[in-house]
């Protein structure tokens, strides 16, 4: 590898980073727009979440005796009512190890 | 402790639960690197100079595959593109900051860093040294990053594989969706992103399943909020 590819990989990831804080003015975008891109985060991360959850590592979709979606969906609950992000993670990561390590998902 | 210090700090705090699973995946992406055979300072340099942990795996992966510099270029900017959405939900509170301050805080806008501070701009409008609270939870993630990313390339694989660590990666993006369980069109919007994602992680070339998704979903959010406006 050279160094060079490397470079221009972080001027790219730099760029998508930078490019809309220094190109949009303030009060450009209308309520419209502020409102629609609100949604940002529920469009991107279900894209980030979904696929290693339901696909194992062959790629397929994996529905049985999948102790994730168990795990997420749990999280999902606890999340739902405790409103706390530590609360979601650690429910989600400790239904998940009881899965697996005491019941042999 | 000024007003300045005490932002930061609280960037810090509420950065600080999102990363527990970017130590392991910080230590994987450095025994990949070490094991494909670039060698310490090329492994750490990617992490310093790149900063963004799927864009570096994919650089790695694709490298090691023999994929040409144009292959690999395309799928670092696809990885790379949600960025320029997360730009755009933050540009109304950075446009009026000075440049040097757009510069350094572009560079350490990760997905977690985006989003609790997103979210503290919405909720302290009258904090007006708002800013800092990303400059604390992005220099949160690039430090942790980088020690793990040493952690990997030094020790080797010391977390086992079977804690299913890689499993955290989505309970952190999970739980950072709290508040949209509880709206009917968000719930819409998300599932529509995560259908397409898993439907298009296989057949979208140069990984861009997760721009695909996001464009996807948000056009369904123009349409959820088309008729709301023909209902009023």
């Amino acid at each position: 590898m050279h160094w060079s590819l490397i470079f221009y990989a972080g001027v790219i990831t730099f760029v998508t980073r930078f490019s809309m804080i220094f190109l949009l003015k303030k009060d450009i975008l209308n309520d419209r727009a502020k409102k629609i891109l609100s949604f940002v985060p529920a469009a991107i991360f279900p894209a980030i979440i979904f696929p290693p959850i339901f696909l194992d590592s062959a790629g397929s979709l994996d529905l049985e005796s999948n102790p994730q979606i168990y795990a997420a969906i749990f999280a999902i609950i606890v999340g739902y009512f405790s409103r706390s992000i530590i609360a979601t993670i650690f429910a989600g990561l400790i239904l998940y190890w009881m899965l697996i390590f005491l019941f042999n998902f | 402790m000024n007003n300045k210090l005490k932002t930061v700090a609280k960037g810090i705090i509420d950065v600080s639960p999102l990363m527990i699973p970017v130590v392991p995946f910080g230590i994987i992406y450095g025994v990949i690197g070490m094991d494909l055979g670039i060698g310490p300072y090329m492994t750490l340099g990617l992490s310093i100079i790149i900063f963004g942990g799927a864009s570096q795996i994919v650089l790695l992966q694709l490298f090691s595959g023999g994929a040409s510099s144009l292959v690999i270029l395309s799928s670092v900017a696809a990885v790379n593109a949600r960025h320029i959405l997360y730009g755009a939900v933050l540009s109304e509170h950075l446009s009026s900051l000075k440049l040097s301050w757009k510069i350094i805080l572009s560079y350490v806008m990760t997905d977690q860093a985006f989003a609790v501070s997103n979210n503290y701009f919405k909720k302290n409008n009258k904090d007006k040294n708002y800013y800092y609270h990303l400059l604390g939870s992005g220099f949160t993630c690039w430090t942790i990053w980088q020690i793990s990313t040493i952690l990997g390339i030094v020790l080797g694989s010391v977390v086992p594989e079977e804690l299913g660590l890689s499993f955290t990666i989505s309970l952190t993006f999970l739980a950072l969706l709290i508040s949209d369980f509880r709206k009917f069109k968000n719930i819409i919007v998300m599932l529509t992103s995560g259908i397409v994602a898993t439907i298009g992680y296989n057949t979208i070339p140069f990984k861009a399943y997760i721009i695909v998704a996001a464009i996807s979903a948000l056009i369904v959010a123009v349409l959820l909020t088309l008729i709301d406006l023909k209902k009023k």
